[in-house]
């Protein structure tokens, strides 16, 4: 018995709307960052899901190339939150606005 | 020996490349010495070369020497190359000759300067430039020349420059050639589309295939530049104001040699006006014209070398009236001796404002023929000439251009017959004013016995004739001037010895007249009555009186107001029109659109700037709005 493919579209739907609304509403850092992990995963999952029905594993590929970026992308985020945080213990994202126009 | 002809160029050239870095070195008055070293040299070269062309039968008296491919592009290849003809050679010949006795005067006339040496530098490639025109054997290297002679011409005018007027004399004299310059290069243009060259004889030969309205077109062009260079109407005002130069120049450069290039490139262009007679008829008309404006213009100037300036507008009408009349014989037979009696006036006039301290107002002179006698004998031999006095050589240059003229149209005739009475008139009152009747200056004797003389310009004036290096030019001038017209006789075929060596180049094209003897007579008579009228009534007006209002109007004075008008209607509109570009163009329009762009960026970036609120949520929200819309657009798409 397997699961029908809705569902995991649905989870991923579920995971990336999470995802977006964490990122817009919370004012954590890390949090924000941790919802962009989020809606990555999401699109990943989507990602394989459509490898699956469409039985093309060209998807997965492409899964791998975004784990890829993810883990670069952790890096450089995981740097500038240690960054933000050494300017000021606590800080939240709205803090760090210097580049206004 | 007629390999010898490169030479001729060559000699001024290197006396040029001397002086140019070493002249200061050579010092005074080394360096005069070795620039009319140079010159003589090229003058004896000439004659040699003249010499072993006369020895040739007349049908082969045309040879080409080419030198070096001075540059190609495309199929176009323009030779440095020297065409030696009866034509050219004549040219060469009483340039090289008079230029000799011109750098011999300058020696004498320019010793106190301290620029000397580069005067003769000038000089030196000034006479370069000027054989290269004559002597080149197409029409791109004469350009070159003509151009030289340009140069040189607005060094040597504006030599003093650090006076105004002269400095602004010379830039008058550039921008005046170069309107016609503009006409002689769109000729050159129009050349080589037609013909698909540039050398004399190989344009001349191929003029079968060009359409007469081209030939007009090429021969009104180059009418244009010589307009322009030979002091035409309506160009001619500069010629009156290159007289701020010294005055060798003047003789050299504004009355013997350069200012009858034009003439001498009409000559040379006979095959062309030949099939053109329209143009001709225009030529022989501005000629005439040109002749009587300066005629007129010069009987009422004050100024020593102005009333010889305007005489040689006229004179040069006078060439171009025989050139457009198709008498080139007449035109370079009327060059010649006006070359030797106009730079005689000149080197005397320069004698005399030696003598006067720099003073040039004829009407502060008088008395000085008893003390200046070489200058006066010599001067008043001049006057004979341009006057046309039989038999000095006036007489019969200006006979033949007139019966010539006769020949095309009575009209032309009467016109340059008035203005020979005139001519002889405005002459015989420069000769009156300034070598005859009262001394209208102060002798320097009656400072030293302690008269006063507040105000007058003349304290201390010793007035004589000048060094040897002035008077020899001037006696040899005098003869050339009054025996000059022996070289072209008209009483029988074997005494016109000009006309018979030019033939090969002009004979096919030249007018042909058919007078009588009896009409030839009367033409002579008539010639010498007009120059002895204006003689007399010069005599009887001014040998007693400088003081003729009447005669002197302000509207001769000023030449017609030609000079005036034409500062009005194109100086002014085009300074005019400079200074509404400069202030309403460049200001409002250039400079508006330069600000306007910067305005509209700076307005647009203060708009834009609001959108960088620095709040990274702001920037997700416009990455998620951006994905929604990009969503929304592929469900759409899809769905339809």
């Amino acid at each position: 018995m397997s699961v029908d493919a809705s569902w995991y579209l649905t989870l991923a739907a579920v995971l990336f709307t999470i995802g977006v609304v964490g990122l817009l509403v919370r004012r954590n850092v890390l949090v924000m960052f941790m919802c962009i992990e989020l809606m990555l995963n999401a699109a990943n999952l989507t990602f394989v899901t459509y490898a699956r029905v469409l039985d093309d594993v060209g998807g997965q590929v492409a899964v791998f190339f975004v784990l890829v970026v993810a883990a670069a992308e952790v890096v450089v985020g995981l740097g500038i939150i240690v960054a933000i945080f050494r300017r000021k213990v606590g800080a939240t994202a709205d803090d760090a606005h210097v580049l206004k126009g | 020996m007629i390999h010898a002809a490169f030479l001729i160029p060559i000699f001024p050239l290197a006396g040029f490349a001397i002086l140019f870095p070493l002249g200061r070195r050579l010092g005074n008055p080394l360096a005069g010495w070795l620039a009319t070293a140079m010159v003589t040299a090229s003058f004896v070269v000439t004659v040699i070369v003249f010499v072993a062309l006369f020895q040739h039968a007349p049908a082969h008296r045309e040879f080409t020497q080419s030198w070096f491919t001075w540059f190609g592009v495309g199929r176009l290849r323009v030779n440095a190359g020297l065409l030696v003809d009866p034509l050219s050679m004549t040219m060469a010949a009483f340039v090289t000759g008079v230029s000799s006795l011109i750098h011999l005067y300058s020696i004498g006339y320019m010793r106190h300067d301290e620029q000397f040496p580069k005067f003769f530098t000038y000089l030196n490639l000034f006479v370069f430039a000027m054989l290269m025109l004559v002597l080149a054997d197409n029409f791109v290297l004469s350009f070159f020349g003509w151009e030289g002679v340009g140069v040189c011409s607005y060094f040597l005018i504006a030599f003093w420059f650090e006076r105004d007027d002269a400095a602004s004399a010379g830039k008058k004299a550039m921008i005046f050639n170069r309107i016609g310059d503009a006409g002689f290069l769109l000729a050159l243009f129009l050349i080589f589309e037609r013909t698909r060259s540039f050398e004399y004889t190989t344009v001349f030969a191929r003029l079968g295939h060009v359409g007469t309205p081209s030939l007009v077109a090429i021969a009104l062009l180059l009418f244009l530049g010589a307009v322009g260079k030979s002091a035409q109407i309506p160009l001619f005002p500069w010629l009156a104001d290159a007289m701020a130069g010294p005055t060798p120049v003047s003789a050299l450069i504004h009355a013997a040699t350069m200012v009858t290039a034009g003439v001498y490139l009409m000559c040379r262009i006979n095959p062309i006006l030949h099939l053109a007679p329209d143009a001709a008829h225009v030529i022989a008309w501005v000629g005439a014209v040109t002749a009587f404006v300066g005629a007129t213009s010069a009987c009422a100037q004050n100024d020593i070398k102005k009333v010889l300036a305007y005489s040689t507008v006229s004179q040069l009408g006078y060439m171009m009236l025989a050139a457009g009349s198709g008498a080139y014989v007449a035109a370079i037979f009327l060059m010649l001796t006006h070359a030797f009696y106009k730079a005689l006036l000149f080197l005397g006039s320069g004698s005399v404002i030696h003598a006067m301290d720099e003073d040039q107002d004829i009407k502060n002179m008088g008395g000085l023929a008893k003390l200046m006698p070489i200058t006066g004998v010599t001067f008043l031999i001049g006057w004979f000439s341009i006057a046309g006095v039989p038999p000095f050589s006036g007489f019969w240059s200006k006979g033949d251009v007139l019966e010539n003229a006769w020949a095309v149209t009575p009209a032309l005739w009467v016109i340059g017959a008035v203005s020979a009475f005139l001519t002889a008139y405005y002459m015989g009152r420069e000769y009156f004013l300034v070598f005859m009747g009262e001394r209208r200056w102060t002798e320097g004797r009656q400072v030293a016995d302690g008269h006063e003389h507040a105000g007058s310009e003349h304290d201390g004036l010793h007035p004589h004739d000048p060094s040897w290096h002035m008077s020899l030019p001037l006696v040899v001038l005098a003869i050339l001037a009054a025996l000059g017209g022996f070289i072209n006789l008209p009483f029988h075929p074997d005494f016109v010895f000009l006309e018979r060596w030019l033939d090969p180049v002009v004979g096919a094209n030249v007018l042909v007249t058919h007078f009588s003897v009896g009409q030839q007579w009367l033409f002579a008579v008539v010639d010498a009555a007009i120059a002895l009228t204006g003689v007399v009534v010069a005599a009887s007006v001014w040998r007693a009186t400088a003081n003729r209002p009447a005669l002197e109007p302000r509207f001769l004075f000023m030449a017609w107001f030609i000079d005036r008008g034409e500062d009005r209607l194109v100086a002014r509109t085009s300074t005019a029109l400079a200074s509404f570009t400069a202030t309403v163009v460049e200001s409002r329009v250039v400079d508006g659109a330069v600000n306007g762009v910067a305005s509209l960026t700076r307005w647009s970036g203060e708009r834009l700037r609001r959108v960088q609120s620095g709040y990274v949520r702001n920037y997700a929200l416009g990455l998620i709005a951006g994905l929604v819309v990009l969503v929304a657009y592929v469900l759409v798409r899809a769905g339809s």
